[in-house]
Order: structure tokens, then sequence, then C-alpha cells
């Protein structure tokens, strides 16, 4: 028995490794993080999550209120109301079932809920494909919730514990969604370090609701209605809530390299041989790794490009983001999504960009935007090829079209 | 640059999907162990899959992260070192979405490289089903009965560990079996699992397959439409409705044979296939009413022709039909074309009972998944006595 003691203390203290998917990165997380109350609705990609969940409740290794809803606006509405009372939540979807949530997603960042979400990114219907889209995430990203794209498994389940402290913060409360591209993330496994329970314990304290717990012991009332007096000072600390995000981020990660002796670097984006670049490409989630493969190849032929991976698209890295890209002759962004009838007829993640430079005090490149890879079609070397010389054309001043649309059947 | 190494297993959706799990992620653990790093994903299906459509799974390793990360890139690997397939059947060929036309079961395998088939078929049953190479391969046949499960389990006969035995003898530069017996022992904690594996290294035959021997046939293809050429709206032209049937003897029109989706064959959707009796056949319709996918064609005579271009092989109409012996499922490995039944007892009447009785006769065990309670329980010691047999 004192043997057996001193294995399960021993497994407190060490890492393990483990060979699975990103979703079960995720889950991994929840587990690692003693979530107290995860709601359900299957849909794939992010289905893979709910399944280890239930595993992982059933193994006896996480106990959890495991509550499988009878839709997802239901889901969200369970883990919000669980939130409030001072339960640490957990929820997720994709695609049309993370449309289908959409009222309880605008009334959760209001009512300061930090809840964390796992939304596999999926296409929106139609056409009912599986493949990976940007746009069932970004549809909240005027709301108040943090959005956070991860490219590893490994990255996904360190990202899950950081959400938790940062939409965790009493200088924050507000809920925080991480994007895991479907399919490429979330059904491949890869082998993940699983952080020891002691580092966890440390990096992330309780949740705990403080002023705002609806308990009878703290007499208050969530959500009245209100009239056109209150609106403005309501959102206004939302709004004051986000913008104190950057330092709560940066400050989570720096306690996360501290204690789990892993870095990420920059928390809200990542460079990848950018020091000599002339031009960059920049994109977001597992896009990365095409990318990186494709910038090592080109780089051989002499091309000086670099790659810029967004990590946190809310907040938004404007200035940090503007100053880094201003180094460059010019910037392709890679937009995994799409916004019809938007300036330039532009991808979401190339609106941000430019208007990021705009503002900026210093040089603005040019800033090309490519629509590619939609619905998880692969994107080839021959396809971030034909974006690169595009890019280089611009970088020479000459004129390029705005808008490309890349690896299309034309 | 460092050597990457793909891997592929070719299975059977829903039915065999743990098994395919099993074995990739064993093949990405056991050369994690020699310090490789590996992923192992699944493409074309998900949970929940479709029954018996043909699904893949990927083990792809790299000696180095830089290495593997040339492999992630892709969608799906363009060139495998080894295939696996864990149904015979599949020999056929892939067909797992419309448009996406037959592809042979060899198609991704490198020169040199190593089919492994589950089976108790002989090599030259095997090569005959799959499609010709432009350059020689391996042929290996673990041997045993094929394993069907459920979505979440797995009947455990050892097939998964007898492949990765296999692959440890093929490929040690990917992993070595003494990394494998460390794997499995940790995995599955069975020491009769890594004896398995064991007696399936030990024991490894393969046969050189060339260019000449195997289906001669072109596999069937589809070019996608380009975006303008398609129909707005996510609209799509509908199957048109179908025709009379011509009777090869009589030259007369009658009957009625549904149009079938022009890009979807269905072809190697199946591992059992329908033979009918129709010299016993009642015309009693159920067969035509019950099938899910449409398969009878009604012959201008009366009768219901399963149609090979559509069935899914899931045996409904077998269990519906009222009559004794009228319709048996048989084995899809008894077959090598799609043609029409009804068309063969119409030419040769006798011929064609004596097809028929060869076919039921040779009519070997084969079942998706559970049937009955306690079937796994029956069918686990038999299926382990064939592998230890060899
Ligand atoms: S096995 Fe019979 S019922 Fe099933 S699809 Fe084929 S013809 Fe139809
Ligand atoms: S169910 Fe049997 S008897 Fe009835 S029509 Fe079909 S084949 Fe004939």
């Amino acid at each position: 028995m004192a043997q057996m003691v001193e294995t399960l203390e021993q497994q407190h203290k060490t890492d393990e490794t483990a060979l699975i998917t990103g979703s079960e990165a995720i889950a991994v997380a929840c587990k690692l993080a003693d979530v107290d109350v995860i709601t359900a609705y299957p849909i794939r990609p992010y289905d893979t999550v709910m399944q280890y969940v239930s595993k992982l409740v059933s193994h006896g290794e996480l106990d959890c209120e495991y509550i499988v809803a009878e839709g997802e606006h239901s889901q969200f509405e369970i883990v919000k109301h669980a939130s409030a009372v001072g339960a640490r939540v957990f929820c997720g979807s994709s695609g049309v079932g993370w449309m289908y949530a959409m009222e309880a997603l605008t009334v959760t960042p209001a009512l300061r809920i930090p809840m964390v979400a796992m939304v596999g990114n999926r296409a929106l219907d139609d056409p009912g494909a599986f493949g990976v889209e940007h746009n069932d995430a970004l549809t909240v990203r005027d709301l108040g919730w943090m959005l956070v794209w991860v490219d590893t498994a490994q990255e996904a389940l360190d990202t899950a514990l950081i959400a938790y402290r940062v939409a965790e913060d009493r200088r924050i409360f507000l809920p925080c969604a991480i994007s895991c591209d479907g399919a490429f993330l979330t059904h491949s496994q890869a082998l993940v370090k699983i952080p020891a329970q002691e580092k966890v314990n440390e990096f992330l304290p309780r949740y705990n609701r403080g002023d705002l717990l609806l308990h009878p012991d703290n007499p208050i009332t969530v959500a009245p209605q209100v009239n056109e007096d209150w609106v403005m000072e309501i959102r206004r600390q939302n709004y004051a809530a986000m913008e104190r995000t950057t330092a709560v981020i940066k400050e989570a990660y720096a306690d996360f390299e501290r204690i789990f002796g892993r870095s990420y670097g920059n928390p809200f984006f990542e460079e990848y041989m950018t020091e000599d670049a002339d031009i960059v490409l920049m994109g977001m989630g597992t896009l990365s790794i095409p990318m990186k493969v494709a910038i090592r190849q080109m780089r051989k032929e002499g091309k000086k490009i670099g790659f810029v991976r967004l990590r946190w698209f809310r907040p938004f890295p404007a200035e940090a983001l503007a100053k880094s890209l201003g180094r460059f002759k010019a910037v392709g962004v890679v937009d995994r999504d799409y916004s019809f009838g938007s300036p330039y007829m532009s991808g979401v993640v190339t609106h941000e960009v430019r208007t990021a430079l705009y503002s900026a005090p210093g040089p603005k490149p040019p800033v090309l935007c490519f629509i590619c890879g939609l619905g998880g079609r692969e994107v080839t070397l021959p396809d971030i090829t034909r974006m690169t010389e595009s890019v280089y054309q611009a970088a020479e001043g000459k004129a390029q079209p705005l808008t490309q649309w890349i690896g299309l059947r034309e | 640059m460092g050597r990457l190494f793909a891997v592929e297993i070719i299975y059977r959706g829903i039915f065999q999907k743990t098994l395919a799990k099993n074995i990739s992620r064993g093949i990405v653990l056991a050369a994690h162990q020699a310090g490789k790093p590996g992923i192992s994903f699944g493409r074309y299906s998900d949970s929940p899959e479709r029954n018996g459509i043909p699904a893949k799974s990927f083990a792809i390793v790299g000696t180095d992260q830089e290495t593997l990360e040339r492999g992630m890139a892709k969608y799906e690997p363009k060139e495998v070192d080894i295939t696996i397939t864990v149904d015979d059947t599949l020999c056929k060929g892939v067909e797992s979405w419309a448009w996406y036309g037959l592809q042979p079961v060899n198609k991704l395998l490198k020169q040199g490289g190593t089919l492994i088939v589950t089976s108790r078929e002989t090599p030259e049953a095997l090569i005959s089903m799959a499609h010709r190479k432009e350059y020689p391969y391996q042929l290996c046949i673990v041997k045993g009965t094929v394993s069907f499960s459920g979505l979440w389990v797995y009947k455990d006969d050892h097939s998964d560990v007898r492949i990765l035995g296999t692959i440890a003898r093929i490929l040690p530069e990917l992993f070595t079996l003494d990394s494998l017996k460390k794997v499995i022992q940790d995995e599955w904690h069975d020491a009769v699992k890594v004896s398995s594996a064991e007696r399936a290294y030990e024991r490894f035959t393969s046969t050189t397959v060339r260019p000449n021997q195997g289906n001669p046939e072109t596999p069937y293809k589809f070019d996608l439409p380009k975006w303008h050429e398609m129909g707005e709206g996510v609209a799509i032209p509908s199957i048109p409705t179908g025709k009379q049937i011509e009777d090869p003897g009589t030259h007369a029109m009658g009957g009625y044979r549904p149009d079938r989706n022009p890009t979807f064959k269905k072809f190697s959707t199946r591992t059992m296939r329908p033979v009918v009796d129709f010299d016993t056949c009642i015309k009693c319709t159920l067969c035509w009413l019950q099938c899910p996918d449409t398969c009878f064609d009604v012959t201008p005579d009366g009768l219901y022709d399963a149609n090979m271009q559509a069935c899914c092989g899931c045996g409904v109409c077998e269990a519906v039909c009222p009559v004794p012996n009228c319709v048996t499922m048989i084995n899809e490995t008894e077959f090598r074309d799609n043609s029409s039944q009804w068309e063969a007892w119409k030419k040769d009447k006798s011929g064609y009972k004596t097809w028929l009785q060869q076919k039921i006769e040779s009519r070997p065990e084969r079942s998706h998944g559970f049937r009955y309670r306690g079937q796994y329980k029956e069918q686990i010691p038999e299926m382990l006595e064939i592998a230890r047999e060899g």
C-alpha cells in the first residue's frame, strides 16, 4: 500500500507522454483543470472531445457533472448558469452547432462568464462538409469572446490551461474559445506531454467568482432587464475587460513558462524564419505545417520568406503585429475564411491586419489576401509558391489583385 | 534530410475502425520507442462513419520532427511504404465517396513496398482481385478470418498485433520487434498478444507481385467539375428515373431498372453479395421492397435481379426472402465481375444453377459485427486458433 501511494504521488509530480488527438488533449486539460461542469452535444469534429471526456468520466479519472444537452443552445446555457454559481465549466461545438448556440454565445460575455469552449473548426453548412474553415468561431469576434487558434495537440492542451487562467482572472471574467482545425488537429494523434498535476495546480488557482457569485449568501440578481439608460455603460465595462486581457495573457504565458518549462515566446503570434525575411505569409491554425515545410523548401532556393502564425485573434495584437509586419516589403494573409461583400472582398484576418497597419505609426507594407484551404482543402506547395510570387510582385510595387482564390478548380 | 515512413490502413467503416486505430497507434508508439516522432490519423471517415464504406487510417513517422512535418503538410500521404488492408475484399479497390472513382488497393504503394492483407485466401486469389501496378510490389498475407466488430469495440482476435509484428519484419527501420513488444505490453498488458506479434514476425512470408499480374481493368474515375460548371445554390442534378429492360432472349422490353448514381458505383462497398435462385423465386416483391439501396431491377418476366451497381451487401434481402435458399449472401471474394445474374440465368439456366450451387456450397461464414448475443465469445477462440496455425 505504501508503495502504491508513493507511485501515485510520483505520478502527480512527473510529466507523461501520450499519443492523443488535439481534441483528446483538450479533454485531458479539462481533467487537469478539474473542471466541474461539462456539457456536450454531438457535432463533428468537436464530438471527439465529448467522447474522450465521457471516457475519462466513466474511467473515474475526471469527477465532473457531464450533461448531454438536447441541442447546442441549451448546452451553452447550462454551463453559463453553472459558471455563474461558481463552477469551472467547459463546453464546445463546431460549425453550425456553434451557430445554433449563437444567442447563448452572445449573452455569455455580457454576463462576464469565464467559460472555456473548444471550437473544432468546421465549414458552415451548406454543403455539410466536415473540413476546416474558420468562419464558425469568427462569428463571435465582436461580442467579447477571447479567441485563440492553436496548431498542435500540445498547444491545444497548454492553451486550454492558459485559457482558464486568463478567463477566470477577476480582472477579465470573459469567455474564451480555443479553435482547433477540424480533422488536421481534432483527428490527428500526436505525442503530447501531459504535465504533472502538481504543476497545473500551481499554475491554475481555483475559480473564484467572488463578488459575482450567484449564491444565497451573496444576494445579487444577474441580467435584469434594462432600458436605454444602461446599455452603453454595460458595453463600456466589457470594453475595459477586453482591454485588460493583453496584460493578463502575457502574465499567464510567463507563469506557464516558469512552471512548465515550455515557452511559446510571444504569446500572440509566432514568427517563423522572419529575421531576415523580405516578405511574409500569415495565417492561423494548422496552416503553419504546410507553410513551414514550403518555406524551408523555398529558402533553399534563396527566397527570403517567413511565416507569421496568429494565435490570439481576440484580443487582436494590433500594435505588436503592425510593428513586426512593418519590417517586411509585403505581406500575404492566408484566410481560411471568407467575408463576402467586405472591403475588397478579402477574408476576415486580412481585414484585421490591414486595419492594424493603417493606424500604426510605422511603415505600411501592401497586404494581399489569399482565400485558400476552405473546407479543409490541402494547401499545397504549388499553392504556396503561387502566393509567394504574387507577394513578391507586390513587394516590387507591381499591382496585384487584393484578393485571390488559391487552390480552386477553375 | 531524414527519412519519412508512411503506412496506410484501409478498413471497413464502423466495423473495423478500432482495429485500424489500434494498428496506426501501435506503429507510432513503437517508432517512438526509438525516438522517432509520428502521428496517426484517419481520413474519409469519422464518427459516425458509414457501415462498411472503405475508410483509411494513416501512420506517418519521421526520423526527425522536420521530416515528419513534410508528411504532415499533406492532406494524406501520396505514397506509402506499406498498405494494410484488414479486409481482403478491399483488394478489389477503394471507393469511399461519389466522384472518388475506384482507387486500386495498391495505388499508393512505393516500388518494392508491401501490401499486407488479412485473409484466408491464397496469394493468387488476392492478386487477381487487385489492379495491376506498373512496378513490382510484395504481397504478405496475415492468415486469419477478417475481424469485424462494432463502432466502439474490437473483437480482440489479435489481428492488430499480428499485423504490427509483420510490419516489424518488413520494415525494421520503422520499428523493431523489441520496441513493438514493449508497446504491446504497455498498451494492452497482455503477454499473449506479445507472443502473437512474435509469431507473426517469425512466420512472415511474402510473394512478389509483378506488373503483368493482377486485374488488367482500368479503374473508373471521374473529373471533378470546376467552380463555374457546378450548379449554384448547392443544387445537383437528380438521378434520372429508370427505364425498361430488354430480355436478352426475346428482346422484349419490360420491367423497370431505376437509373443509378453515375459517379458512385459502390462495387467496393460490400463484403458480401446476394445470389438469387430465379427458379424458386415466388415473385413476392419483399426483397425489392425492403432493400435499403433500391438495388433490385424488376425484370420483364417479373423477377427481381440485385444490381451490383447499387448493392452495399447488407443482407436484408436474404433475411426477408420467404423461400428457403432463394437469396443467399456470398463472400465478395468469390466474384470477379458485377454482371447481371438474371441475364446469366436467362442465357443458360442449367449453367446458372451449377454456378449458383458452387457459390452457395463454398459460402464462407461472414458477418458484420454482432448478429446475436455471445457471438464474439464463440468466434474468438476459433479465430485465435486460425491465427496460431498461421
Ligand atoms: S444485400 Fe440485398 S438488400 Fe442489401 S443492398 Fe444488397 S441487394 Fe439490397
Ligand atoms: S424475396 Fe425472394 S421470393 Fe420474394 S421476390 Fe425476392 S427473391 Fe423472390
